[in-house]
C-alpha cells in the first residue's frame, strides 16, 4: 500500500458558467520517507494538487487514496480528523495565531483531540525544542523572527505526530540564510524521524534540497525526476 | 469528539487577546441586565410597602358612607348628606349575619392643646369596637368602654404622632389635654400603626367617644348623626353577602322604594385594596419587560460584534480547521465566546442592578427589594441570549471553506 496515491485526479471549478478544469487526469504514488517538491508555473495546479494531498479539497474526479483510504467518500467532519492525525500543514505566511505565544501556536492542532494540559505542555515544549527553539517557548508571534515563527509551524506540524507534512513555499517569506536552515530542519526531520515531506516552490535552489521533483503545467505533471 | 474544557479554553483565550472589545460589547448585556434588576427591585420594593400599608388598615373591611355616589354623579358626592344614624349602626350588628362587628363614626379637624404646646389633628368620635374593626391595639393605658359612650364622658385615646407633637417624651396617660378648649382625660395610647394606603398619617389622629364627639365637639343639628360606619366582616368569604345584607337593611330602615337610589354608599375596602396590589404587581412586570428591552438589544450587540469579529478571524478558522476542527467544534467556540460575554456581562449586571437598587431606595425612602428570583432570572435570561444571538456568527463561522479562508486577506 502506498503512503499517498492519486489515480486520475481530475478537479474542475465552476467560475460563473465556465468550467475551468485545475487538475486534468494526475496520477502519482507517493510512498512514506520521501522528501519531494512539486514545481510549476503559476495555474498549473500545484497548489490545487496540494489542497487535495492535504484533504483540504476532494477531487472532481478520478481517486485520492491516503493509506489506502478513499478521501473522496469521507465527509467534511472525517476529512477534519485525517488533518489532525496524519497531516501537518506548514504556509508561506506561517499562519500562526496572533497575539499567541509559540507554545499556545504549537499545541493547537491538539485542542481538537482532546488531550488533557499536562500531555499538550509536554509535547508542545519537545516539539519546539526539536525545531531548536528551546528559551523561546513563551514568546509572542510579535516577538519571533521570520524564520522562527516558520520554525513554530513546523512544531505545529509535527506536534501530533503527523506521517505527512504538506510545505507551500516555506520559504517564501525568509531570506537566503534563513531559508537555508529551514531547509536543512526539514531535511533533518525528513532523515531522522521519516516524515514524508512534501513541498511546493518556485526556486530551484530549494528544490534541490528534495530527492524528488514533480513538474505541474496546465493540470498535468509533465516530469517526474529522483533528484541525484 | 468535542472536548468541553478545550473549548472553554479556546474561547476565554480569544476574548481574552481583545479584552476592550470584548468589554465594549458586553455593555449592552450589562445595562440590560442592571436595568432588568433594579427595575424589578424599585416594583417589588413598592408592591411589599403597599401590602404593608393595606393590612395596616384592618382587614376584612367595608365603609358606610351617607349619600350616593351615582346619582347626579358628581353633584352630590359621598357624604354630604345626614342620612346615617347611630340606630343604623346598631341595627347593623344586630340584623346582618355576616358582619362581625361595627364602629359608627363622628369626626372632624380640631386643635387639641397640651401645657403649651398644641396641634391640630383628626378627631374620631367612635365606640370602642372600632378598635376590634381597625385590628389597632393599644399601646399603653386602656380604651373607653360602651359605658363612656353611654354617658359621653370626656376621655379620649391618643395616636403617636399627637403624642410626639404634644408630650415628646412625658407618659400622656392620666394627663389631661383640652380638645377644642375643652378638658380630656388621656386613657390610652394607640400603637404606632404607619401611613395608610393614600399617604396619610395614620397615627395623626385621636379617638373619643361618638356620643361625646356628637355633644361637644362637632355638634350637629341631628342627634344620633353619623358621618361614617365602618364594618367588619366575619372573613373575607363574608364580605359580599355582608355588602348586601348590609344594603338591604338600609334601603329598609331609610325607606327606599324600590324604584329609588340608594341615599347611602358601601364600599368594600377589602376590594379596592386588592385591586390596587394587583396594579401593582402589574407595574412591576411591565418595568420588567421594558427593562429586558435592553436586554435584547445588548445581544443584537453581541451578535454583531461577533459576526465582525468571525469575519476578522477568517483566516484564524481556516488555520483551525486545516489543523483538525470540526463544523462543531468552531460553532461551540463563537457560542462560548458569545455566552461567556453575556454571562459575565450579566454578573456585571446584576452587581450594578443591586447597586442602583441601593441608591434608589436610598434616595427615595421607599423599599427596594431585590429577590435571587429576580437574579435568577436576568441571569438566566442573559445566557439565553448569548446563546441565541452567538448562534447565526457561529454558524457562519463553521460553514467557511478552509482554502479560502486561509486566502483571506
Amino acid at each position: 500500500m502506498h503512503l499517498l496515491e492519486a489515480r486520475e485526479i481530475r478537479k474542475i471549478y465552476r467560475l460563473g458558467d465556465i468550467d475551468v478544469p485545475a487538475l486534468d487526469g494526475v496520477s502519482a504514488t507517493i510512498e512514506k520517507g520521501e522528501f519531494m517538491a512539486i514545481m510549476g508555473p503559476s495555474g498549473s495546479g500545484k497548489s490545487t494538487f496540494m489542497n487535495i494531498l492535504g484533504c483540504l479539497d476532494k477531487p472532481t474526479g478520478g481517486q485520492y487514496l491516503l493509506e489506502g483510504i478513499d478521501v473522496a467518500k469521507l465527509d467534511r467532519d472525517e476529512r477534519a480528523a485525517i488533518r489532525n492525525k496524519k497531516i501537518g500543514f506548514v504556509f508561506q505566511g506561517y499562519n500562526l495565531l496572533p497575539r499567541t505565544s509559540a507554545v499556545e501556536n504549537v499545541e493547537l492542532p491538539m485542542l481538537y483531540n482532546g488531550l488533557s494540559l499536562r500531555e499538550r505542555r509536554q509535547r508542545s515544549m519537545a516539539a519546539l525544542g526539536s525545531v531548536g527553539l528551546e528559551g523561546r517557548e513563551y514568546h509572542h508571534t510579535s516577538q519571533l523572527s521570520g524564520g522562527q515563527q516558520q520554525r513554530v509551524a513546523i512544531a505545529r506540524a509535527l506536534v501530533n505526530r503527523a506521517p505527512i507534512l504538506l510545505a507551500d513555499e516555506p520559504t517564501g517569506n525568509l531570506d537566503t540564510k534563513t531559508s537555508v536552515e529551514i531547509m536543512e530542519l526539514l531535511k533533518k526531520l525528513n532523515n531522522e524521524a521519516n516524515i514524508t515531506i512534501i513541498l511546493v516552490t518556485h526556486e530551484a535552489d530549494i528544490a534541490a534540497f528534495c530527492r524528488r521533483t514533480m513538474r505541474f503545467l496546465d493540470g498535468r505533471i509533465i516530469s517526474d525526476e529522483r533528484n541525484a | 469528539m468535542i472536548n468541553i474544557p478545550s473549548t472553554l479554553r479556546i474561547a476565554f483565550r480569544a476574548l481574552k487577546v481583545n479584552k476592550t472589545r470584548s468589554a465594549l460589547t458586553m455593555l449592552g448585556i450589562i445595562i440590560g441586565v442592571g436595568a432588568v434588576i433594579a427595575m424589578l427591585a424599585v416594583g417589588t420594593g413598592a408592591s411589599r410597602r403597599i401590602a404593608e400599608q393595606i393590612s395596616s388598615m384592618g382587614s376584612n373591611l367595608i365603609m358606610i358612607l351617607p349619600g350616593a355616589t351615582t346619582a347626579g354623579g358628581v353633584r352630590m358626592g359621598a357624604g354630604t348628606q345626614p342620612t346615617l344614624t347611630m340606630g343604623d349602626a346598631e341595627a347593623i350588628l344586630k340584623e346582618c349575619q355576616a358582619v362581625a362587628d361595627v364602629a359608627p363614626v363622628l369626626n372632624g379637624i380640631a386643635q387639641v392643646v397640651y401645657g403649651h404646646q398644641n396641634w391640630s389633628t383628626g378627631v374620631v368620635g367612635t365606640t370602642p369596637s372600632m378598635l376590634q374593626v381597625r385590628d389597632w391595639p393599644i399601646a399603653s393605658g386602656r380604651t373607653f368602654t360602651d359605658q363612656d359612650v353611654k354617658s359621653a364622658t370626656k376621655v379620649c385615646l391618643l395616636g403617636q404622632t399627637v403624642i410626639d407633637n404634644l408630650f415628646g417624651d412625658v407618659d400622656p396617660v392620666g394627663q389631661t389635654v383640652r380638645i377644642k378648649k375643652i378638658p380630656f382625660t388621656v386613657l390610652g395610647v394607640l400603637a404606632r400603626k404607619g401611613q395608610s394606603p393614600t399617604g396619610q398619617d395614620q397615627d395623626d389622629t385621636i379617638y373619643v367617644p361618638v356620643t361625646t364627639a356628637q355633644k361637644k365637639l362637632f355638634g350637629t343639628s341631628f342627634p344620633g348623626m353619623v358621618r361614617i360606619i365602618m364594618v367588619k366582616a366575619k372573613s373575607t368569604d363574608d364580605l359580599s353577602d355582608a355588602e348586601r345584607q348590609i344594603t338591604d337593611l338600609l334601603r329598609q330602615r331609610h325607606r327606599i322604594g324600590p324604584k329609588q337610589e340608594n341615599d347611602f354608599t358601601v364600599r368594600n375596602l377589602t376590594q379596592i385594596m386588592k385591586t390596587s396590589e394587583q396594579s401593582s404587581r402589574v407595574m412591576t412586570l411591565l418595568l420588567g419587560a421594558i427593562a429586558s428591552v435592553s436586554l435584547i438589544v445588548g445581544g443584537i450587540g453581541i451578535m454583531n460584534i461577533m459576526l465582525v469579529s468571525v469575519t476578522e478571524r477568517t483566516r484564524e478558522i481556516g488555520i483551525r480547521m486545516a489543523v483538525g476542527a470540526k463544523t462543531w467544534d468552531i460553532r461551540l467556540q463563537f457560542i462560548i465566546e458569545a455566552l461567556t460575554l453575556s454571562l459575565i456581562g450579566g454578573v456585571a449586571g446584576v452587581v450594578i442592578g443591586v447597586t442602583i437598587s441601593e441608591i434608589l431606595s436610598t434616595l427615595s425612602g421607599w423599599p427596594t427589594i431585590v429577590s435571587t428570583f429576580s437574579i435568577l432570572l436576568a441571569f438566566g435570561f442573559s445566557g439565553m441570549v448569548g446563546i441565541f444571538f452567538g448562534f447565526y456568527p457561529a454558524y457562519k463561522a463553521s460553514l467557511l471553506d478552509p482554502i479560502e479562508a486561509l486566502r483571506f486577506e
